[in-house]
């Protein structure tokens, strides 16, 4: 099962069957086992899924982040008409930025401690455009304004210890919208930041993504964030998708059992809800595979409270269109439960 | 003016975030060693060492020469198969001579790490125990020892109390002190509020019990591979201050001295100022393996006090 | 504080002295007159608390005595011997970084290749070898057996420039090749630890070319505390100048300490170890300060 119904407009970007293997002390780590999905203009994706789950590899290895010393990645990802993993490491370069910028998850680290915040944005408008070093400064003050950092002029000139979480988490955002990126990565963007400084932050990149039509991938645990943002949601396991569909049929009609049990919606794995929050992923008992000795048949066997088909201990399910969907998109999940719970 | 920034190997305030240990963890010997024989290099060092020691020990048993016998016949004689390393401008033997330096280099080494591991652990356990006006006050003063460069100090106690063996010693000793109570200290805070601590002292455990039960159990891998980083240390200090004669006295061969001896004959034989040197060499480097092998398994934190820092 | 308890431990030196400081120094033959003097000028004369504020009274002005010896004063003799001994430390030191930065950080940037193994067990046996017998085979070697240098001996840099750096060249190898192993182990973990960071992730999807990624996030995040650690070594390496020096003859403040020593002659080795005590000191003061100027996180 590989064909995906296309959004109306040309995706940028379509990612087919990517795997990652990376290499460890303990042998080889299947990392991410045959990852397809696709992300259209103005859309947001959102990849789901515990610590471990080979969300956040998936990405760093579509923009060759991972050391080449360790990592193995085949499949394909084309942005913009053009393959990531098989263009020369100078494109590639050329790429990060222009073609895709990305946010990653813990803002007091990601940017460099050492040069100030003009120094960090401008270096990055530079390395794509051949401005003046005057014209790139105004560019870094405009998009930190665009961002919401109060007084972008001073700011320039201070260091990433002089700003809060949430005002350095801007500014990485400025950075990877700085050469107005087609797609933009955010992985676990707003997991460090406190709640309302994250509410902040995704009101930020929607009133962007609206803007610029960019196409997001949104990785996170929290779906709470994921109903908030996403068009789709992408639900990782074991490094393979187990659920997609929008945002709406996965939510309401969860049916593999592992995004049941992320939502809670299955009593007897979930723990009670207080309160009435959307729980949170680690409501779900035990621990995800390892990458380095996965089950041999479903990986949420292991896991699993429902079990209900005997293939499921030696055989992967393959993803199934469970529905059309809505709005164009098939809802699909990989599991031989007798789902619809509550269709 | 505050303590001497030393970082890589700043005495490092108790890691935040580490996970939270409820029991003890005691240095499990067997295990220790088992991880250590993983270490190839670490192993040999510490086989080298062994072997070190052993010949150290059973001195005599291995020269066909007594190393104070003379031969002034046989005097400036290179390398030969009677004599192995040479003879020196008396006519001894150097190899036999070597052997006996290494009991002399050995002997100050252990006493004087020894002597320094038992006085500064007590510093810094009871500084970073008691804290507040114990601490300020110990510590200060260790960083008074700590703003002499060592050999130098060394040579003022000297000056003080004379030239010998004993006196190396204690001037090694005082030199280390306040680098094993820094390290103690430093571990003794990082484990001073642990949960089983403070469990043990809600319960009535008196400090003492505290301090030998739970404290110094958990402090001890810092300062284990302290202990052999300093040996090393130690070893090359006796040389330095025997070549500055300072040390021991002759007749009695330590390396340091021998290398004094041979640096007046250094253009017509050049083994005399060699092989003690390369028994130096061996000796500190076998140290300093061991206590990188140490670290390795004891002490992955890095708490100890770099290398460097022991000079 | 610290520099108080220097000068307290410096100044019951001479006191620790078992017998009188000033008689062993004359040994037997002298005049009551000469040894009166000497006391006297020395204030040996005084009730201990008085002598310990005159000693540091004195000081702070910059008199620190007599030699029982020569009779010249300890400052005197001192500021002879304070140059050659700063250029062979500052020597030792840019020797130790010279090596220390680029070898580190290949070592780096090839963990486990030929380069890095090289480093490793080089810089192993430089922790290991004692500076003094290093210092002894330079000397058999390049100038005993090869005769391209000279053994020892120093001429200041304004008489003799070529021969200045000739004779300085063999024992700033020797004082600086514990540093630099030092060194060495410290540039290349700490090139490792700055590769290994987020933000050189953040500058790589940026789209950075790789060099100015290296240049700009790694080797100068990695770089700026090697400052203190430099400063750090200079001050140690204090201690193996003292040994050195005698081997190469070289006329410095470790050689005037060890004369000193063997002559008994007290407050020439009082000057000279409070002067040690202090450049350390001064050393780590400016080392702190330079460090507040050039990182960001802690400028004011």
């Amino acid at each position: 099962m590989t064909a995906t119904s296309l959004p109306a407009a040309e995706p940028v970007l379509e990612v087919d069957d990517l795997r990652v293997e990376l290499r460890t002390p303990r042998g080889p780590a299947h990392v991410v086992n045959g990852l397809s999905y696709t992300v259209g203009p103005g859309e947001t994706v959102a990849v789901v899924g515990e610590s471990g789950s080979g969300k956040s590899v998936s990405v760093l290895a579509l923009l060759g982040l991972l050391p080449a010393r360790v990592a193995t990645v085949t499949g394909r990802a084309v942005l913009q008409g053009e393959d990531l993993l098989t263009m020369s490491s100078d494109r590639l370069r050329q790429v990060r930025g222009p073609g895709a910028g990305m946010v990653f998850q813990d803002p007091m680290t990601s940017l460099n401690p050492v040069l100030s915040i003009g120094k960090q944005l401008i270096e990055g408008i530079r390395a794509h455009s051949d401005v003046s070093k005057e014209v790139a400064r105004r560019r870094a003050a405009d998009l930190l304004g665009e961002v919401g950092l109060p007084d972008p002029e001073r700011a320039l000139d201070r260091y990433p210890h002089e700003l809060s979480g949430g005002m350095r988490q801007r500014v990485v955002i400025a950075i990877a919208l700085s050469n107005s990126p087609a797609l933009l990565i955010a992985d676990e963007a707003t997991t460090a930041l406190d709640v309302t400084v994250q509410a902040q932050i995704i009101d930020l990149v929607e009133r962007l993504q609206a803007d610029h039509g960019t196409g997001v991938i949104w990785i996170t645990h929290d779906l709470g964030v994921v109903a908030g943002i996403a068009d789709r949601v992408l639900v990782m396991y074991g490094g393979r998708c187990v659920e997609d569909g929008t945002v709406d049929d996965v939510l309401e009609h969860p049916a593999h059992p592992y995004t049941r049990g992320l939502l809670g919606s299955l009593p007897d794995l979930a723990q009670p809800l207080v309160d009435g929050r959307v729980p949170d992923l680690t409501t779900v008992p035990g621990l995800p595979p390892p990458p380095t000795d996965l089950p041999a048949g479903c990986v949420f066997w292991p896991r699993c409270p429902v079990r209900s088909d005997p293939r499921c201990e030696t055989e992967q399910p393959p993803l199934a269109v469970l529905s059309p969907g809505s709005g164009g998109l098939e809802h699909r999940a990989a599991t031989w439960c007798e789902s619809g719970a509550d269709r | 003016m505050t303590a001497v920034p030393t970082p890589g190997g700043t005495p490092a305030a108790p890691t935040p975030g580490s996970p939270i240990v409820t029991r003890p963890v005691r240095p499990r010997w067997r295990e220790t060693l088992g991880l250590l024989a993983r270490d190839p290099t670490a192993a040999i060092a510490a086989v080298v060492l062994l072997a070190i020691i052993v010949v150290a020990i059973f001195d005599t048993a291995f020269a066909s020469q007594g190393p104070n016998e003379q031969d002034i016949a046989n005097r400036l004689q290179s390398p030969s198969w009677s004599h192995p390393f040479g003879t020196d401008d008396l006519g001894r033997d150097i190899l036999a001579r070597v052997i006996l330096g290494a009991s002399v280099s050995l002997k100050v080494g252990f006493l004087s790490v020894g002597l320094a591991l038992v006085v500064g652990t007590l510093v810094g356990l009871l500084a970073g125990f008691y804290g507040r006006w114990v601490d300020d006050v110990l510590m200060r003063i260790m960083d008074m020892l700590f703003a002499f460069p060592a050999v130098l100090l060394a040579i003022a106690i000297l000056a003080i109390r004379g030239p010998g063996t004993s006196n190396t010693v204690i001037a090694i000793a005082v030199v280390y002190v306040p680098i094993f109570a820094r390290v103690t200290r430093a571990s003794v805070l990082g484990v001073r509020e642990e949960v089983y601590v403070r469990a043990s002292r809600s319960v009535g455990a008196s400090d003492l019990r505290l301090l030998t039960r739970h404290v110094l159990p958990n402090a001890a891998p810092p300062i284990i591979v302290q202990t052999s980083i300093s040996l090393a240390f130690a070893v090359l200090a006796e040389a330095a201050l025997s070549f500055l004669g300072l040390g021991t006295q002759p007749p009695n061969p330590s390396w340091g001295l021998m290398l004094a001896e041979g640096n007046e004959f250094i253009n017509r034989a050049w083994w005399l100022a060699f092989f003690p040197g390369i028994a130096i060499v061996v000796t500190v480097l076998c140290f300093n393996l061991l206590g990188d092998g140490l670290r390795d398994v004891l002490d992955p934190r890095q708490r100890t006090l770099m290398a460097g820092g022991g000079r | 504080m610290v520099l108080v308890g220097v000068s307290l431990i410096v100044f019951s030196l001479i006191h620790l002295v078992r017998g009188d400081p000033v008689r062993l120094a004359l040994g037997t033959r002298y005049s009551q007159e000469t040894y009166d003097a000497l006391r006297h000028r020395n204030g040996l004369d005084l009730p201990l608390v008085q002598q310990y504020v005159t000693w540091v009274g004195r000081a702070l002005t910059g008199d620190l005595g007599v030699s029982f010896r020569s009779g010249g004063t300890v400052t005197s003799l001192i500021g002879e011997r304070l140059p050659a001994t700063l250029t062979l430390a500052f020597a030792a030191v840019f020797l130790a970084l010279l090596i220390a930065v680029p070898l580190g950080t290949v070592s780096a940037l090839r963990p486990r290749s030929f380069i890095d193994r090289f480093a490793t067990v080089i810089s192993q046996i430089g922790i290991s070898v004692p500076d003094f017998w290093l210092a002894i085979v330079l000397i058999l070697v390049f100038a005993g057996t090869l005769g391209w240098l000279p053994t020892g001996g120093y001429v200041p840099l304004t008489e003799d420039p070529l021969g200045w750096l000739e004779r300085l060249v063999l024992p700033a190898v020797a004082t600086g090749v514990v540093s630099g192993s030092v060194l060495t182990r410290f540039v290349r973990s700490s090139v490792l630890e700055a590769m290994g960071s987020d933000h050189v992730r953040t500058a790589q999807a940026k789209g950075l070319p790789e060099r100015q990624v290296f240049t700009w996030h790694v080797l100068r995040n990695a770089l700026l505390p090697l400052v203190t650690v430099t400063g750090v070594q200079l001050a140690y390496l204090l201690s193996g100048v003292v040994v050195v020096e005698i081997v190469f003859s070289w006329p410095g403040l470790g050689q005037l300490a060890l004369q000193a020593v063997r002559s008994r002659d007290y407050p020439v080795l009082q000057g000279a170890i409070l002067l040690f005590a202090l450049v350390f000191l001064v050393i780590n003061l400016l080392v702190d300060l330079l460090y507040s100027r050039i990182d960001p996180r802690i400028r004011r």
